[in-house]
């Protein structure tokens, strides 16, 4: 409904918008020799035709039009698959979908194969002559067994006449199946069942299953009693074999020979071993397939063609519905359920998607039983001694207590300093964000945090003294080259799959970028800067803080900018990696199950993220730097 | 009794390649206190060394160079300098870098803001004190420089091509300025330039540098600098003996140029 209603509005904007960006174009033709820079700008409403032309796609090739405008099309679809399904073998024995009939395609194969066979057994230096001959014999004969089925005189009336019932049946279901009220009531019980379960079934979409498969519609109905029908005859052709008296004694006869032989086989034969039987499953291949003789299944194939024609027919406006509306793909079925196949498969609707969205949004659903982003009330104390280390209360002096012998614990003032740093008293509490945004993001601002503080002392170091660059150098260019994540294994090993190691690994990433940042910034101070300063009574300590590191500042800047990035980057893989919190995990988790829906959010909300971390750190960067570029 | 006395002074590099260039070879001079010296010479000849080595940035290979009986073994605040690109630290403002000197001494913000807004007075900037120093045009960047280095109250004012980068309008402005302080704060003062114009101009002293090795090749007492002090610079340019030593110098700062090309070829 909200579909259908966007859907037309966003086709009112885009022509709407183009119409006006034209007129605009127009009355601005005049100027166009000298251009117009309000015309470069670009102008909302081209924003307009840009965001409705990328709903109106989305909409379209993941068939939310087709949802919001024909919402029983994916159950009939469902239903038409179905009949397609069962159809599906008994037409590859004709030359319907295929170039030839199936009996000639088996043929000529099995005629390949067993001289091919020959060929390799006559050019065997390891066999004896005796051990040849006979296999050549044996495949000669399963050869004369083909002309045995496809000879039309040795077809048996019993064969005939299955055949001929089948394809009767075949004629009937085309006749009922065009009738208005086929299927028929088989009974009030039946019909009830039918209907009670009819009630339970969820809707086309996430909500439910992707595609209902019992038939809603009357149009449904119909399909699935076909699909039905022609399951059974099918099922029944398969099991039928085009064997003769002629036929079953030649193959009785080389089976004999073959055991016979394989009696008197050594265990260290192995070469014949290996060759008798594939002789034998040369003719077992032949004795399984449907091979018929040519005109035999005349009747069947034209009943089979005339069935399709009607079902097609039968089909009436759905065959346009599915070759418009479910553009790449249709609906298949396999067994008693269906599935969207194409871009339906992985390209989630946008009302699902922002109805999931927005369930992952309530602070109450989220994903896993964590919120997205909400808060959660926690006590000052947790975060104390969250805080401080407990071995503060180790290096207080005195003992902790020990109980007495009535039983009890007097406190002391080294137990009550444990009792702080361990968080346990009691206090107020104070709201403190949580879920899976911002674990992520936490990770990242810790992580970074932690390679700022280490790295640009260290990189300021290392750009103004030779031994520290001679030292440090090769050690960060030791791990700075692998990629983050090759790392990850061994971090998450070492420090656990919790925050500490995608810390610590963030940490891995941002470090060598603001090293090296920091020391180009240092190093690229010039020297009558320096020498400026100097020269002005600043100490060597206050020409590194007032003069080396503003002087590095815009570098910096850059590097963590580069530094966000790449930890945004590697936090991701490292959620995917290990871990029950965070952006990444929730995509990993949704994966799995196949929630393509959230899949699609969580690509959406990184790259949202992302963006926001960017535009921050280069907000900050034109506050704090002003002169970048202009020195 | 604060003059700068050179003895003897040697300066000899060796490049990374191994090779070696005597950069200053037996510079002997004295300059009084008060006494404006500007330097001349064609590029190459040790200019910047000399000046490096006053400002106790060079240590000179051999030789003695005191300031007042006291030999300059590193920078010191009693010794300002002023460099060709003001080397201004534009993450400051103009006030800020003016009060450099006197914050890492730790003076009395309070006092140190009126000093400021003094030195500020006498460059000729006054409301500029907030302005970010990336957003000045070159002459006032130099004004800050000046005003920065004056603060300090140095005995020495070592100035390295300070108006070499500017046009030809604000050099003169700014030769004026020079010559004011010069005169209102009687600091002795060694300016390096590449315009035999303004070393005469300013000069009370000129010292005529030739290279390879770098050496003062000839010396002279100019009257210049002090009529600059009350006439028009552009009247004294006219001056007859002025335009005489002009070009005496020239043709001798050309025939040194010949003799480097000969060498060379
Ligand atoms: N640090 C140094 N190492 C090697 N050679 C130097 C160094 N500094 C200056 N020189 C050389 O000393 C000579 C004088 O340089 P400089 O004093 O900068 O000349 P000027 O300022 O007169 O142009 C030049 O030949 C220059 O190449
Ligand atoms: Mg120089």
């Amino acid at each position: 409904m909200i579909t259908g209603i966007v859907t037309f509005l966003v086709i009112f904007a885009v022509i709407g918008s183009i119409l006006y960006g034209q007129r605009l174009v127009k009355t601005e033709k005049s100027d166009a020799v000298f251009g117009n820079p309000e015309r470069a700008k670009g102008g909302l409403h081209w924003v307009v035709v840009g965001s409705s032309f990328l709903l109106l796609s989305w909409l379209y090739y993941s068939w939310d039009i087709a949802k919001a405008f024909y919402p029983k099309s994916a159950n009939e679809l469902c239903q038409v698959a179905k009949v397609n399904e069962s159809l599906l073998s008994l037409k590859y024995l004709f030359p319907i979908e295929e170039r030839q009939h199936k009996s000639t395609a088996l043929i000529k194969r099995e005629n390949i194969n067993i001289q091919k066979k020959i060929i390799l057994i006559q050019n065997s230096p390891d066999l004896k002559d005796k051990d040849k001959k006979l296999f050549i014999d044996l495949l000669n004969k399963t050869k004369k067994t083909i002309p045995l089925l496809t000879d039309e005189k040795f077809l048996e009336n019993k064969t005939k006449n299955k055949i001929g019932e089948l394809t009767n049946r075949i004629t009937w279901l085309t006749e009922d199946f065009q009738k208005i009220n086929y299927p028929p009531i088989k009974s009030i019980e039946e019909e009830n069942k039918r209907i009670e379960a009819l009630k339970k079934q969820l809707g086309w979409g996430a909500t439910g299953m992707e595609v209902p498969p019992l038939p809603e519609s009357k149009k449904g109905l119909k399909f699935h009693a076909a699909a039905q029908e022609l399951n059974e005859i099918s099922d029944e052709f398969f099991s039928m074999r085009n064997h003769n008296v002629a036929y079953v004694t030649l193959i009785k006869e080389i089976r004999n020979e073959i055991k016979e032989y394989q009696n008197e086989l050594n265990d260290d034969q192995e070469l014949e071993m290996t060759l008798i039987k594939e002789i034998k499953k040369l003719g077992q291949r032949i004795e399984y397939e449907s091979v018929f003789p040519p005109n035999a299944l005349n009747e069947m194939e034209k009943s089979i063609r005339e069935f399709d024609v009607a079902q097609k027919k039968e089909q009436g406006n759905l065959i346009y519905v599915d070759a418009f509306l479910f553009p790449a793909g249709t609906i298949v079925a396999s067994g008693p359920t269906c599935a969207e196949d194409g871009p339906g498969r992985w390209l989630p609707k946008p009302s699902d998607t922002f109805r999931i969205f927005g369930d992952l949004l309530k602070p109450s659903v989220g994903f896993k039983m964590i919120p997205m982003i909400w808060y959660e009330m926690m006590g000052v104390n947790r975060i104390v001694g969250f805080i401080l280390p407990d071995w503060i209360a180790d290096i207080m002096p005195g003992k902790y207590p020990v109980h007495s012998s009535d039983g009890t614990v007097k406190p002391n003032f080294k137990s009550k300093v444990l009792d702080i740093v361990t968080g346990e008293f009691n206090a107020f509490k104070i709201p403190v964000p949580t879920g899976h945004i911002w674990d992520s993001f936490l990770r990242v601002f810790l992580g970074l945090v932690l390679g700022i503080i280490f790295g640009v002392p260290l990189g300021i170091f290392m750009g103004l003294n030779r031994f520290a660059k001679g030292f440090f150098d090769p050690l960060v260019e030791l791990y700075r080259p692998v990629p983050p994540l090759a790392w990850a294994p061994l971090v998450i090993t070492v420090f656990g799959i919790d925050n500490l190691g995608k810390v610590f690994l963030l940490f891995m990433v941002s470090f060598s970028i603001m090293i090296i940042s920091a020391r180009a910034g240092a190093s690229g101070t010039q020297l009558s800067k320096i020498h400026a300063a100097h020269s002005l009574g600043a100490s060597r300590w206050q020409i590194l803080r007032e003069v080396i590191f503003p002087n590095s500042l815009p570098e910096i800047l850059t590097g963590v900018r580069v530094a966000v990035g790449m930890c945004w980057g590697t936090l991701v893989a490292a959620e995917f990696l290990a871990g029950t919190s965070g952006i990444g995990f929730v995509e990993n988790v949704a994966r799995k199950y196949m929630q393509y829906e959230v899949i699609w959010i969580t690509i959406f909300v990184m790259g949202m993220l992302g963006l926001l971390f960017d535009v921050t750190i280069r907000k900050i960067i034109d506050k704090t730097i002003p002169w970048r570029g202009k020195g | 009794m604060s003059d700068l006395v050179s003895q003897d002074i040697n300066m000899i590099f060796k490049s990374p390649k191994g090779e070696i260039v005597h950069a200053l070879k037996d510079v002997t001079f004295r300059l009084k206190k008060g006494e404006l010296l500007t330097v001349l010479g064609p590029s190459g000849c040790g200019k910047t060394t000399l000046l490096n080595i006053a400002a106790g940035f060079l240590r000179p290979t051999s030789g003695l160079i005191t300031l007042g009986n006291k030999e300059i073994d590193g920078p010191g605040v009693e010794r300002g300098m002023v460099f060709q690109q003001g080397a201004l630290f534009e993450w400051l403002t103009v006030a800020e870098n003016v009060n450099f000197g006197l914050r890492m001494k730790k003076e009395d913000p309070v006092k140190t803001t009126k000093k400021v807004d003094e030195w500020l007075d006498i460059v000729g900037l006054q409301g500029f004190g907030n302005t970010p120093t990336y957003q000045l045009s070159g002459g006032m960047q130099q004004r800050v420089a000046l005003a920065r280095c004056l603060i300090n109250d140095p005995d020495l004012i070592l100035m390295d091509e300070p108006l070499g980068a500017l046009d030809a309008l604000t050099r003169e402005k700014m030769q004026s300025l020079i010559l004011k302080i010069w005169k209102e704060t009687g600091k002795t003062i060694i300016l390096i330039t590449h315009s035999v114009e303004e070393a005469l101009l300013l000069g009370e002293r000129v010292y005529v540098m030739a290279p390879r090795p770098g050496r003062i090749h000839k010396e002279y007492k100019l009257p210049f600098a002090n009529m600059g002090l009350n006439e028009d610079l552009r009247e004294i340019k006219n001056n007859k003996e002025f335009v005489d030593k002009r070009e005496e110098i020239l043709s001798m700062i050309w025939d040194m140029e010949e003799e480097i090309m000969g060498k060379e070829n």
